[in-house]
């Protein structure tokens, strides 16, 4: 748990072209809605963007909605350059359309938490919440 | 009976005879959240003028279906929307699906190629092939329909943005095969608006987008006639998470607003007013989707000869598309999917659709299986030619309920376009972020509805079991697509006459910065070997690209 003074942090992203939003947004608001300080940084973001803003925002995770089949590019890349910025305490999450064997292969490779359609935002606002401070 | 004494016989009933659940009678609303009487009568529908209101079919308003004899006279296409991988993969799909009786293609293409990028672009790593077909020029275009003859089947493509220079691929292919522009029938999404309202895949900013439109309704209306120049399309705001009045209202403000700027650009609405079509959602709610489209045509009618003068027939007929809701499906125990869909195709087919494509019970996983699309596809055939729903006409017509739902979503409409003019229209309503604001609100109250167990969906959040990993199979795209891809883009760069390339861009490059009509152009861009990125390119450089302040 954490007290009013460490708020915690989150970006929310739509990597890729892929522009459903929806749940991306839902998720945005859910989460700002449980108190936590959300950027919502928008549609068609490059790896480079979400990684430039997950720094300068000084954010504690990143959230990341992908339903075009691009997830097996798109959060490995993410994961290499927090890594390469030294930034690995940022956590990364993510949702979509991402089938359960790729979802393993992903947390593997070092995402937190992939969240299937259906999630109800209750368990990724306590997820998240629930995410000690410094790992 | 008259609407009075049968308000007041339903009071007496009310009192008396019906037992009412207390605080549960909240619990009855649609699933756009409208509440809903436990009861409809005369006195719901007592406006109702029969000729006025209703009509019949193939006669103003066409409340009861635009055709005079509907499915009795031709049943709906059956029309899957398809596409993944290479264009051979997708050719052998289309190859599969017309053997097995399916009537019309419809074409998903990849991320990619809905964005304008090549596939070697660096933008497009990781998605070439993954959503749908990757297509870089009309090269591509001619393998996707090998074998395929144009002039025999007719295509509908769900592109945007680029939609002018995938059906000058599209034209330039069936002009390859033999076929005659005249000879060609098939429909472009072609609907920018709903782009920067809901799905989000733009290239240029609105002015010029809709600059490109009327190019695409002229040109089509002179040299492609039976082309659908706009496919005025609802699905994405529904699946965005609107209510389904608000996907009707802003559907229809849209479609108004392409017949404004056609007139402004100096046509006669007649002229291509007959080669709209609309394409809508036909969601879980069975009685609202059915009320929806009959609203839908009534509205269009009037709107189109009240406001819009229109003369010919063909300028008030709202001919549309339907696709069943992907937002209705779950993760969860997908093969309750395939019911799911089957109601709300039937709901599309009782509300006098012209086309239907109906989901594949894994779309929520991945792109679907053959299996999977084939139980589809004999799901829309079951209805068609088992349930006896295509035997009569608009057969939910008279329902008070019905009757009563199809006014009331009139009138949310009539609401809604009074709000949109307020806002100055529909581009300064989109700039201002006004629909997404809607939009994002109506998703957001759903998603708390079904958190908080008001709203149920089976398997997700009631009649779960433990274990819950779906066991079907799902279709996986080998990651040596992209590269294959990228190699025959390359072959095609390599093996074309650069002069020619570069004489076309140029002239695109002049009609852009001008005024005179871009098909024309285009078409000589495509039979230049000129790819879609580098055609995209030219006309980024002249147009500018949007960028979409963030909404949520």
């Amino acid at each position: 748990m954490r007290g009013e003074k460490d708020k915690v942090r989150v970006l929310i992203a739509k990597p890729g072209l892929d522009g459903h939003d929806r749940g991306a947004k839902v998720v945005a608001r859910a989460l700002r809605d449980a108190g936590m300080e959300v950027i919502y940084l928008g549609l068609h973001q490059t790896p480079e963007q979400v990684v430039r803003a997950a720094i300068d925002e000084d954010v504690d995770v990143v959230g990341l909605s992908v339903l075009s089949g691009a997830h097996m590019t798109i959060f490995p890349k993410v994961l290499r350059m927090l890594e390469e910025r030294g930034a690995t305490d940022i956590r990364v999450i993510g949702g979509g359309i991402i089938p359960e064997d790729d979802a393993a292969e992903l947390e593997r490779l070092g995402v937190a938490r992939l969240f299937a359609p259906g999630t109800p935002t209750a368990e990724i606002i306590d997820y998240v919440d629930g995410l000690p401070s410094e790992p | 009976m008259d609407g009075d004494s049968y308000e007041a016989e339903k009071r007496r009933w009310l009192a008396e005879t019906y037992q009412s659940p207390g605080e549960d009678e909240e619990r009855f609303t649609t699933v756009s959240g409208e509440p809903v009487d436990p009861l409809y009568g005369p006195g719901d529908v007592s406006g109702l003028d029969y000729l006025r209101d209703l009509g019949f079919p193939g006669e103003y308003p066409y409340t009861r279906g635009i055709y005079p004899s509907m499915y009795r006279g031709r049943l709906w296409t059956m029309r899957q929307f398809s596409g993944f991988g290479t264009a051979r993969e997708t050719n052998e799909r289309f190859k599969f699906l017309l053997g097995r009786g399916q009537t019309g293609l419809s074409v998903a293409f990849d991320m990619p190629t809905i964005m304008g990028y090549d596939s070697d672009d660096p933008m497009s790593e990781g998605e070439v092939g993954r959503c749908g077909v990757a297509i870089d020029s009309v090269v591509d275009m001619q393998t996707l329909f090998d074998g395929i003859p144009l002039d025999r089947i007719t295509t509908s493509m769900t592109t945007n943005a680029p939609a002018s220079i995938l059906l000058a691929f599209y034209l330039v292919t069936g002009e390859r095969q033999g076929v005659p522009f005249r000879e060609m029938g098939g429909t472009i999404q072609n609907d920018i608006l709903k782009e920067y309202i809901a799905q989000k895949s733009w290239i240029f900013p609105p002015r010029p987008s809709l600059r490109i439109i009327t190019d695409v309704m002229e040109f089509c209306a002179s040299e492609v006639p039976r082309w659908n120049t706009i496919s005025i399309s609802g699905y994405h705001i529904r699946e965005a998470g609107s209510t389904a009045a608000q996907e009707l209202a802003f559907t229809l403000a849209d479609g108004m607003a392409y017949v404004q700027a056609g007139i402004d650009a100096g046509m006669d609405v007649d002229e291509f007013a007959p080669r709209l079509s609309f394409f809508f959602n036909s969601h879980i709610d069975f009685f609202e989707e059915v009320a929806k489209y009959r609203a839908a045509r009534r509205i269009w009618a009037r709107v189109m000869k009240e406001r819009f003068g229109a003369e010919k027939e063909e300028s008030l007929l709202l001919r549309f598309h339907t696709q069943t809701a992907g937002c209705s499906l779950t993760a969860q125990q997908p093969e309750n999917n395939i019911v799911r869909t089957a109601y709300e195709g039937l709901a599309a087919v009782m509300g006098g659709t012209q086309s239907l494509h109906t989901n594949s019970m894994d779309e929520v996983l991945a792109l679907p299986t053959e299996k999977a699309v084939e139980i589809a596809l004999r799901t829309q055939q079951v209805i068609a030619c088992e349930t006896g729903a295509a035997n009569t006409i608009d057969p939910l017509a008279g329902s008070y309920y019905v009757e009563h739902l199809t006014d009331r979503m009139e009138s949310e409409a009539l609401e809604y376009f009074d709000e949109i003019e307020a806002e100055g229209g529909v581009l300064e309503a989109i700039e201002k972020g006004y629909f997404q604001r809607r939009i994002a609100d109506a998703s957001y109250r759903y998603q708390l509805e079904v958190e908080k167990g008001e709203r149920v969906i089976v398997g997700v959040n009631r009649f779960t079991h433990d274990d819950e990993k779906p066991d079907i199979e799902l279709l996986r795209i080998d990651p040596s697509v992209e590269s294959e891809q990228v190699e025959s883009l390359r072959a095609v760069r390599r093996e074309r006459d650069e002069s020619a390339v570069e004489g076309a861009a140029l002239e695109l490059r002049r009609r852009a910065d001008g005024t005179g009509n871009l098909m024309p152009v285009i078409l000589k861009c495509a039979r230049a070997h000129m790819t879609q990125g580098e055609i995209v390119g030219v006309m980024k450089e002249v147009f500018g690209e949007y960028r979409e302040r963030p909404v949520y």
